[in-house]
């Protein structure tokens, strides 16, 4: 038993707490895949039905097409955030967050199971997107390993931060102002509805601070094999993001903060 | 053999309050002990950073050999405990919980047995399959010992395990409880009914304001108070003057008499005769653990 000392991980812990995870967002799926799959395609609708012989973003790439991995991605990086925040931010306020904190679970094993549960859901609500959508769309496929690069990417990132939100906020109205003052604003100024190309150059400047718009860029240019920059620099800024919020939500679990006293 | 819970020096301040002013504690494996006090001193704050809920500031603590701190994962593993506070998910079922409490231990199916006995044990049988928010209160409780004891733990805490239960739930737990001590689980209670804590445990310890103020065999505490009382019932009378200086409490028409001696039963009944006062009925009382609860505690 002593050998335990300096293990940090064990599979059958976190495969547990994943597995709970899982469960606890596909009981309520109609609120957690399939609300966001109706909301993206309601904004589908609207968007093309407006501006879809107007605009043209790419050359033969019609609005439309252009939308649909922005809307994917955006839905697949908000859901990923919503399942580790609401889950934690709930176990707080109903004081059930105390059967975790009794387990013999380490820090790095919490990680990984609150952020591999975000992946799968942001996954799962952005596969049902992508498959509504091609019924009615021809949508290309040019480099599928990015898509699937930068969705993973995305949803773990955006998982990371909602285990720090959910590890912060006390209440619910904090958790609302995190969706609503930084995760809504940066998700619809990232270019999911247009390419930063067609702002003047100082929101074109902006924007690039934003890293929200490197994950929907590099995601469509898997679809398109264009984006409007290289998918390696969108890479280099989402696996350096990631390292930094998981270095920091893994000190956060270290400490202990806001969760032992 | 090593102590199942070594508490020394223990100090946790919450800014200015000093919750915790210095507890030393050693309870043995096997035991069934008693940690009493009343509310506010700190019997749940020395039980959060035993289980690791909260750190202390000072001293440490250690669960069959390992820190709590430095050694958590092992000493989490060898712990149930049962929180004071009616918690529960309201996403899954009493069964489902339970296997997930085992999994985050590390256990898996081959510990379905157990947690299937632990249902039984704790007359959860007919609810193993309902959704915890659909459970009364007192089924809520038994979910909450039956996660608390889900990966078979050899230590054992109950913070406060039958605040608000009714008398049935009480006998059934704490059969399974003292079956559990038995096969050699230590038990760590806490509890405002004393008279619970008088009859199972075998050590108690009592706080008061921080601090460890009598740790010693429940037997032994009950012999600090040697003095026996006498209850008479006398119906609506004026009682002697003389008798007055030793009435411990009056409940209607019943009279408890603080005695030094035994033979002081024969002098009240005497002064009752002289007082032409009949005397209706008559017990003999020893000293309980409220006795020397207040005595110690109260003081």
């Amino acid at each position: 038993m002593q050998a335990d000392n300096t293990q940090l991980f064990k599979f059958r812990g976190p495969w547990t707490l994943f597995k709970k995870e899982i469960i606890r967002f596909w009981r309520v799926s109609f609120q957690t895949v399939a609300a966001p799959v109706m909301t993206a395609l309601l904004y589908l609708l609207v968007f093309s039905h407006v501006l879809d012989k107007r605009v043209e973003v790419y050359p033969g790439v019609s609005y439309t097409a252009f939308l649909i991995p922005g809307l994917i991605m955006m839905s697949l990086l908000q859901n990923a955030f919503a399942n580790s925040s609401s889950s934690l931010i709930q176990a707080k306020v109903m004081g059930n967050i105390i059967f975790v904190l009794l387990t013999p679970l380490t820090y790095l094993e919490l990680f990984v199971a609150f952020l591999a549960a975000s992946i799968i859901r942001g996954l799962v609500v952005g596969l049902g997107i992508y498959l509504v959508a091609i019924i009615f769309i021809d949508l290309p496929l040019a480099h599928p390993i990015f898509i699937l690069a930068f969705a993973i990417l995305g949803s773990a990132l955006l998982g990371a931060f909602g285990i720090i939100a959910g590890i912060w906020a006390d209440k619910f109205d904090q958790m609302a102002a995190f969706q609503n003052f930084i995760i809504m604003p940066l998700s619809f100024l990232s270019g999911v509805f247009y390419s930063i190309h067609s702002l003047p150059s100082f929101w074109q400047t902006v924007s690039h601070l934003n890293p929200f718009f490197y994950m929907i860029d590099g995601f469509r240019y898997g679809f398109f094999g264009v984006g409007d920059i290289s998918p390696w620099i969108s890479l280099s800024v989402i696996i350096a993001s990631f390292l930094a919020l998981s270095g920091l939500t893994l000190a956060m679990l270290k400490s202990g903060y806001k969760l032992r006293g | 053999m090593i102590p199942a819970i070594n508490i020394q020096q223990v100090h946790k301040s919450f800014g200015a309050l000093h919750a915790l002013n210095g507890v030393d504690l050693t309870i043995e494996q096997g035991e069934f002990f008693g940690l009493l006090g009343p509310n506010g001193a700190g019997k749940s704050t020395l039980i959060n950073i035993l289980a690791g809920l909260l750190r202390p500031t000072n001293g440490n603590i250690s669960v069959m050999g390992y820190d709590v701190v430095d050694q958590y994962r092992q000493a989490r593993q060898l712990l149930g405990v049962v929180p004071q506070e009616l918690v529960f998910d309201p996403f899954f079922n009493v069964r489902e919980m339970l296997r997930f409490q085992a999994g985050y231990f590390g256990r898996g199916r081959e510990n379905d047995a157990w947690v299937d006995e632990v249902i039984e044990a704790l007359g959860l049988t007919d609810k193993a399959h309902t959704n915890m928010r659909r459970l009364s209160g007192g089924m809520k409780r038994r979910a909450l010992i039956a996660q608390a004891l889900a990966h078979k733990p050899p230590v054992i805490v109950l913070d406060e395990p039958t605040a608000g239960v009714d008398v049935e739930l009480r006998q059934t737990m704490w059969e399974f409880i003292k079956r559990l001590n038995r096969e050699g689980h230590t038990i760590i209670l806490t509890t405002h009914y004393l008279e619970e804590a008088e009859i199972l445990c075998t050590r108690v310890g009592m706080m008061k304001q921080g601090k460890i103020v009598a740790l010693d065999s429940t037997s032994n505490l009950l012999k600090r108070l040697p003095s026996k009382s006498l209850r008479v019932t006398l119906g609506q009378v004026e009682l002697p003057t003389s008798l007055k200086s030793i009435l411990k409490s009056q409940d209607n028409d019943a009279y408890i008499f603080l005695l030094s001696d035994i033979a002081q039963v024969e002098w009240i009944l005497g002064e009752l005769r002289s007082a032409n006062i009949p005397v209706v009925d008559m017990q003999l009382l020893e000293a309980d653990l409220e006795d020397v609860f207040v005595d110690l505690v109260g003081r």
